[in-house]
C-alpha cells in the first residue's frame, strides 16, 4: 500500500484568512516564514522555490513563484510559477514533488497567498469577445454562484434535498471552523441563520456561498531520506497527487463555460470529471475511499461538499444528504469532512487555497488540530477543481 | 424584434436559434461553434458546418441571479433579478445555458420541464436593443 513516490511534508505554515487588505506577499512570506519555523530549517536550506500565482495582484501575482523567493532573499534556486486558477497551490505541489522525485530537488517551498477584491469574482480587464469567462457575465449575468445554484438545484429535483439540507453543512463547517485559529469566520452558525441570509443564487443563500478572501499558506516539502534524517515524527508524505484534466465528452456544466461537451456521437468517458480527480489519487495510492480518515473538498457552496462526498466515493449517487445527517461527515463521525471549517469558514483565497486543504491535513495527522482533532487519523484526502478544467487533489498520510 | 446581437456568432434573432456547429470528422456538436480543432481527442478535425442547434430542449437545472451580476454585465438600473436556465438539447447532446425570459420565477422551474429558445433583449443602451437568447417553458408560451 506504500507509494514509491512519497514525499514527505517537513513544515506547514498559514497566514490567517480575512480581509485585511495588505500586499499578497506580505501573507505569502509570512506562510513561508512559518513553515520554515515548523520544519526547523532556515530559508538557505530551500533548494526549490513553487508559487501559486494570483491574477488579481499586478504581475507580481503572475510570477508568484520568484516573487516570493526575492521577498524572502534570492538564493538561486530553482523556482516556479503555476496558474490554474483554484487548482493553482496543487499544481505547484505537483511541480515541487516532481523535482524531488527526480532527484533534482531536495527541500522545496510550495507557497501560495492571496488579496482579493469585495464581492463577486469578475473576470480580468478588457472587452474580450472570445473568452468564455468574459461572455459569461456579458450575455448571462453567470457569476460563479450561479453554477453553484444550478449544481444545488438539480440535487434538489432529482434526490430530494431540502434547504435545510444545504444549511447544515454550513452548520457543520462553521463548528469546526470555529476551533480554527487561521479560519476567517470562527462563529457558530445555526440552519436558521443560514436560511434568513439573503438568496445569491436560488437555492442557495449568502451563508450557503464561500466569500472571497485574503490569506497565505505555504509547505515545506522534501525528500523521505532528508526527513529522516532530519528526525520528523511521525512521517508525513504526500503519496499522490492529481492535476488531470476532464475527458471528453464533459456533460457536466463547468465554470465558465456556457455550454457542456456533447455527448451525440462520443463515448461518455467511464467518469465525469470531478469522481476522476480522486480516482485517480486511489489508483495511484493503491487505496479506496473506505481508507480514508478525513477529506478536505472545496465546499464553494454548501451543496457542492454534499457532490464532493458522492464525487469522493463516500457513498453512492442521490445519498450524500444521509450521509450528513447521520453525522458521519462531521469531526468525531466515521468519516470528516472538512475539519478545517473548509471554505464556509475560510473563505476562498485562490491561490492559497489547495495549499491550506493539506496544511489542516498534515495538522490533523500529527494531532495538532486542536479542538477539531479527527481522532486517529492516518489518511488523508484533498479535493478540488480549477477553472477550465484543473484537477486538483492531493493524498496525505502518515 | 428591433436590435442587433450583443455578440455576433452565438444565435439567429430571426429563426430564433442558437448557431452551433457539427464537425465534419466525428459529426460531434460544439456551442459556441468550433473553430481550431474538434473537441473529441480521436479526431483532430478541423472542418466544421454550422448549424442550427434544437430549438426546444428540457430543463438540466436552474438557479436565480439574485444579485446585480458585475459588469461586463450590464444591468437595468434598477436591477431585476432574473432567473438563468441550463437546458439540455437532446438531439445534440449539449446543455446550454441561458437567461429565462423575464415573467418565469425559479418556483416555475423544474428539472426535466420543456424549454425553446426565443430571442430577447439582453439590455438597450443608446444605439438600441442589444439581443440574446433566452430560454422560455413551452407550456407558458402557449
Amino acid at each position: 500500500m506504500t507509494s514509491a513516490k512519497r514525499v514527505a511534508v517537513l513544515g506547514v505554515g498559514m497566514h490567517p484568512w480575512g480581509k485585511w487588505g495588505r500586499n499578497f506577499v506580505e501573507y505569502g512570506v509570512a506562510a513561508a516564514q512559518a513553515a520554515l519555523a515548523d520544519a526547523g530549517i532556515a530559508w538557505t536550506d530551500v533548494d526549490y522555490v513553487a508559487g501559486a500565482d494570483t491574477i488579481r495582484n499586478g504581475y507580481p501575482g503572475f510570477i508568484a513563484g520568484a516573487t516570493f523567493a526575492q521577498a524572502l532573499g534570492f538564493q538561486g534556486t530553482r523556482v516556479s510559477s503555476s496558474y490554474a486558477a483554484c487548482a493553482s497551490g496543487a499544481q505547484a505541489i505537483a511541480n515541487a514533488r516532481a523535482q524531488i522525485l527526480a532527484g533534482l530537488a531536495e527541500v522545496a517551498l510550495v507557497v501560495g497567498a492571496d488579496t482579493t477584491p469585495k464581492g463577486f469574482f469578475t473576470p480580468v480587464g478588457g472587452e474580450r469577445r472570445d473568452d468564455p469567462d468574459w461572455l459569461r457575465f456579458h450575455l448571462l449575468g453567470a457569476t460563479n454562484p450561479t453554477y453553484f445554484g444550478l449544481y444545488a438545484r438539480r440535487r434538489m429535483d432529482r434526490f430530494g434535498s431540502t434547504s435545510e439540507d444545504f444549511a447544515a453543512v454550513k452548520v457543520k463547517n462553521a463548528r469546526h471552523g470555529a476551533a480554527n485559529p487561521n479560519a476567517r469566520y470562527r462563529k457558530e452558525v445555526t440552519i436558521e441563520e443560514v436560511l434568513a441570509s439573503p438568496m445569491v443564487a436560488d437555492p442557495l443563500h449568502l451563508q450557503e456561498i464561500c466569500a472571497t478572501s485574503d490569506g497565505g499558506a505555504a509547505l515545506i516539502i522534501t525528500s523521505v531520506e532528508f526527513a529522516k534524517r532530519h528526525g520528523l515524527q511521525p512521517l508525513v508524505t504526500i503519496d499522490a497527487v492529481s492535476t488531470m484534466t476532464p475527458v471528453y465528452p464533459n456533460t457536466v456544466i463547468e465554470m465558465p463555460n456556457f455550454a457542456t461537451d456533447s455527448s451525440a456521437t462520443v463515448a461518455l468517458p467511464e467518469r465525469g470529471f470531478r469522481p476522476s480527480i480522486t480516482a485517480a489519487i486511489y489508483e495511484e495510492a493503491g487505496i479506496g475511499p473506505e481508507d480514508l480518515s478525513m477529506a478536505e473538498v472545496y465546499d464553494l457552496s454548501t451543496a457542492l461538499e454534499l457532490d464532493w462526498y458522492e464525487d469522493l466515493g463516500l457513498c453512492g449517487e442521490g445519498e450524500a444528504e444521509a450521509l450528513l445527517r447521520s453525522g458521519a461527515t462531521a469531526v468525531g463521525g466515521r468519516i470528516p469532512v472538512n475539519p478545517s471549517g473548509g471554505l464556509a469558514s475560510f473563505g476562498e483565497a485562490i491561490p492559497a487555497q489547495a495549499i491550506a486543504q493539506v496544511v489542516e491535513s498534515v495538522l490533523q495527522l500529527r494531532g495538532q488540530a486542536t479542538g477539531r482533532q479527527v481522532e486517529g487519523a492516518t489518511v488523508a484526502i484533498t479535493a478540488n477543481q480549477g477553472l477550465f478544467g484543473h484537477g486538483s487533489s492531493v493524498l496525505i498520510r502518515c | 424584434m428591433d436590435g442587433v446581437q450583443a455578440v455576433e456568432g452565438f444565435f439567429d434573432p430571426e429563426t430564433q436559434s442558437l448557431i452551433g456547429s457539427k464537425c465534419q470528422g466525428c459529426g460531434t456538436y460544439a456551442f459556441p461553434a468550433k473553430s481550431g480543432l474538434c473537441g473529441n481527442p480521436r479526431c483532430m478535425s478541423d472542418q466544421f458546418d454550422l448549424v442550427p442547434l434544437s430549438r426546444r430542449g428540457t430543463v438540466w437545472s436552474y438557479t436565480s441571479a439574485s444579485y446585480q451580476p458585475p459588469p461586463p454585465y450590464v444591468a437595468a438600473d434598477p436591477f431585476v433579478p432574473f432567473s438563468i436556465a441550463a437546458v439540455e438539447l437532446e438531439a445534440e447532446g449539449l446543455v446550454v445555458l441561458g437567461q429565462v425570459v423575464a415573467g418565469v420565477a425559479n418556483a416555475d422551474l423544474k428539472v426535466g420541464m420543456e424549454m425553446e429558445v426565443v430571442t430577447d433583449v439582453l439590455y438597450s443602451d443608446d444605439e438600441g436593443n442589444k439581443l440574446v437568447w433566452k430560454f422560455r417553458p413551452v407550456e407558458v408560451a402557449k
